[in-house]
């Protein structure tokens, strides 16, 4: 018979996983409800995941590529913005679900028990439908394009898996100050703005000076966007480096760690104050 | 036996202070921690014991109620149980997988259909996915929905909302089960068979705690009922005693079982006869509040006499919640005079069962001279409750209009 202890939390504690595991089928609902909900009484539903990259990467190709001719190694524009905009929408978008997600299920947080980690989990996981669907027109912008496809596309996964951790990291931190102070809500348009002009997505690595490339390894999103670019177009970019890479991972995971336990410290406070 | 759940010493503190008025963005927190540096914070934060020391166990298959005014901490008390907030101190131990039902309709999402809302409501309740397969029929039945399962809940009459909501929770099957005041939704004929369905998962040997305001349920479901009181345990016993004890002290909300009027603003009057006290009794004799529709109860009235012995006649009016003049009832349709004969005097008003629909009433009382010469009348001198005692005896069956009344019917 399970026995639960319920007790003031002290020190540190455990990080629950296990729990979280246990409630895989909540958070799988959880995602479901999301993208259901995300395009009900939208006229042009589905195509809207199709639609929002699209047409940023027009905005791009127009204004960088074309007008101000930004260098994009031995790509098209075109095709060199999109391969950085596919984990960088998901990134921004799943970072903002997540750090709206515990205050936005605020109904669930005072009402019902489950491992809090849940909510800002299942704002991660259910842009990864988005993610799927933006790939997709990115092999077909592939083929129009008549570019070949490359054996380490088959190392994608590793650097979506970066990128979802980056989020949740960042994610993790956000929704939890989210929870005690409204201000982040107003803050995440700003810090996902400026981050993604830190970040080389419309342009790349080697604009920067040679000698000053190595700063961008402290966003954590620069390994994710250039890891992308090698696996789909085989640029180099910062990897030529390798440690900026490595750095920028390491930022990630300290991020991540730390998120983890500060989430799990505030999260009893969470149905007092939200 | 090992109790199910054995409570140590639970308390939860809130610090007012803390969560409303101190910092809530980063500003005022900046500005604070500013002012902090230059002259100590007054340590003024209000602290409020939600639940203080409260102790208790209860045994397997046991269905215990909780009773209380608003901010007793019975909800507070089966937060904590339900691991939805932490106790400040003390501890609690759960044998048993617990389900917890502080709310109908949670998760609901309004855009989902009636069909997928069963899953994600039932889902975020604890049950599993084959869980809600096999009893998916039987939760669509019990709503009264079948026709709209494809239609999305923002749609819904509130109605019809609550009653799916109920359908999926009263479906779970958890070895402990955590109620709070969920059965004071829907319409009357739903609440039945709300109830009935609570009775049900209370007879098949599950562990409940109930918490309700509604007295008859919590009689009918509950063996054993605490009594909370700011914070703490007040009363433990057997529900029938605990709900008593409950209503006739004038627990319930904020009524009282008598009232001194003596220096109330009078509406009317020349003071020659005053009403001191008026006082309710129920059918046992009991200080009171709060009856059920069947039960008969009285309404007591110290009565002062300048002169004696003088002849009076006393009036009562019963007003709704909304302040309509419901029914009135005057003494001198007796066609026998009273008569006072000392400068103090008792008077008892027997009022007879199923006359007030349920609800809350208000007591206007007043006294008459010869010749419709006022000597009193005070409004509102006191109120009582009239509630939906559906379970035991007559249900409670809707009627229209705020009274009732036994006629003699005779078929010509």
């Amino acid at each position: 018979m399970t026995q639960v202890v319920i007790e003031p939390t002290k020190g540190w504690l455990d990080l629950q996983l296990k729990a979280v595991w246990q409630y895989r089928e909540l958070l799988g609902f959880l995602v479901w409800r999301d993208l259901k909900a995300r395009y009900k009484q939208t006229a042009l539903g589905v195509l809207w995941m199709v639609l929002q990259p699209l047409v940023s990467m027009l905005i791009f190709t127009l204004l960088f590529g074309i007008l101000l001719n930004v260098p994009s190694g031995n790509s098209p524009y075109p095709i060199f913005a999109f391969s950085a905009l596919l984990p960088w929408n998901y990134f921004s978008s799943s970072l903002t679900r997540a750090t709206h997600s515990v205050v936005g299920q605020a109904n669930l947080v005072t009402k019902i028990y489950f491992p809090r980690l849940i909510i800002p989990l299942s704002g991660i996981l259910s842009g990864l439908v988005d993610f799927a669907i933006s790939f997709g027109l990115f092999l077909v912008l592939i083929a129009i394009y008549q570019l070949p496809l490359r054996v380490e596309i088959l190392l994608l996964p590793l650097f979506l898996l970066l990128a979802m951790l980056t989020a949740l990291g960042f994610g993790l931190w956000l929704s939890a100050l989210n929870v005690r102070f409204r201000d982040v809500t107003q803050l995440i348009p700003f810090i996902v703005q400026i981050w993604m002009y830190a970040t080389p997505v419309i342009y790349g690595s080697q604009l920067l000076p040679a000698q000053y490339r190595w700063i961008l390894g402290f966003n954590p999103l620069t390994g994710v966007v250039e890891g992308f670019r090698w696996a789909l177009l085989g640029q180099r970019g910062l990897l030529e480096i390798g440690w900026p890479f490595w750095l920028s991972v390491g930022v990630t995971l300290i991020v991540l760690v730390s998120g983890l336990v500060f989430f799990r410290r505030t999260e009893r406070t969470f149905a007092d104050i939200i | 036996m090992q109790p199910v759940i054995k409570v140590e010493n639970l308390s939860k503190l809130y610090k007012l202070g803390r969560s409303q008025h101190r910092a809530d963005s980063i500003s005022d927190l900046l500005v604070e921690t500013a002012q902090g540096l230059f002259h100590r914070r007054n340590k003024t934060a209000e602290e409020f014991w939600a639940l203080r020391d409260v102790s208790f166990e209860v045994q397997p298959g046991e269905v215990v109620g909780i009773i209380g005014r608003n901010g007793a901490g019975k909800s507070t008390l089966l937060k904590i149980l339900a691991r939805i907030t932490e106790p400040t101190s003390g501890r609690a131990v759960i044998n048993g997988r617990v389900g917890s039902l502080l709310e109908v309709g949670t998760g609901f999402h309004p855009e989902l259909t009636g069909r997928d809302n069963i899953y994600l409501n039932g889902a975020i309740l604890g049950m599993h996915r084959a869980e809600i397969d096999r009893k998916f029929d039987e939760i669509v039945a019990f709503s009264e929905i079948e026709k709209f399962l494809d239609t999305s809940v923002k749609r819904y009459s509130s109605g019809m909302y609550v009653r799916l909501a109920f359908a999926v929770a009263a479906h779970l099957e958890p070895e402990i089960l955590l109620v709070d005041e969920v059965l004071a939704v829907g319409d009357v004929a739903f609440q039945k068979k709300s109830l009935g369905k609570m009775g049900e998962v209370a007879k098949e040997g599950r562990t409940v705690l109930f918490v309700s305001h509604n007295m008859a349920a919590v009689n009918y479901l509950c063996d054993r009922a605490l009594v909370l009181i700011h914070g703490k345990i007040f009363f433990e016993g057997t529900s029938k005693e605990a709900t008593n004890l409950y209503s006739n002290t004038g627990f319930n909300s904020h009524l009282v079982t008598s009232m001194n009027i003596r220096d109330r603003e009078r509406t009317k009057g020349n003071g020659r006869v005053t009403i001191n006290q008026v006082t309710l009794l129920d059918s046992a004799n009991q200080l009171a509040a709060s009856f059920s529709i069947w039960e008969p109860f009285a309404v007591e009235m110290e009565i002062m006499s300048k002169d004696f012995p003088l002849t009076a006649s006393m009036w009562i009016i019963f007003n709704s919640s909304t302040g309509s003049r419901v029914l009135s009832a005057f003494q001198y349709d007796d066609d026998i005079p009273m008569t006072l004969r000392s400068p103090t005097n008792h008077l008892r008003v027997y009022i007879d069962p199923n006359i007030f629909s349920p609800g809350i009433y208000s007591i206007s009382v007043g006294s008459f001279g010869k010749y419709n010469e006022f000597y009193d009348w005070v409004d509102n001198a006191i109120q009582f409750e009239i509630f939906n005692e559906f379970i035991t005896g007559k249900p409670f069956d809707h009627r229209l209009g705020e009274t009732t009344m036994k006629f003699r019917w005779e078929l010509l």
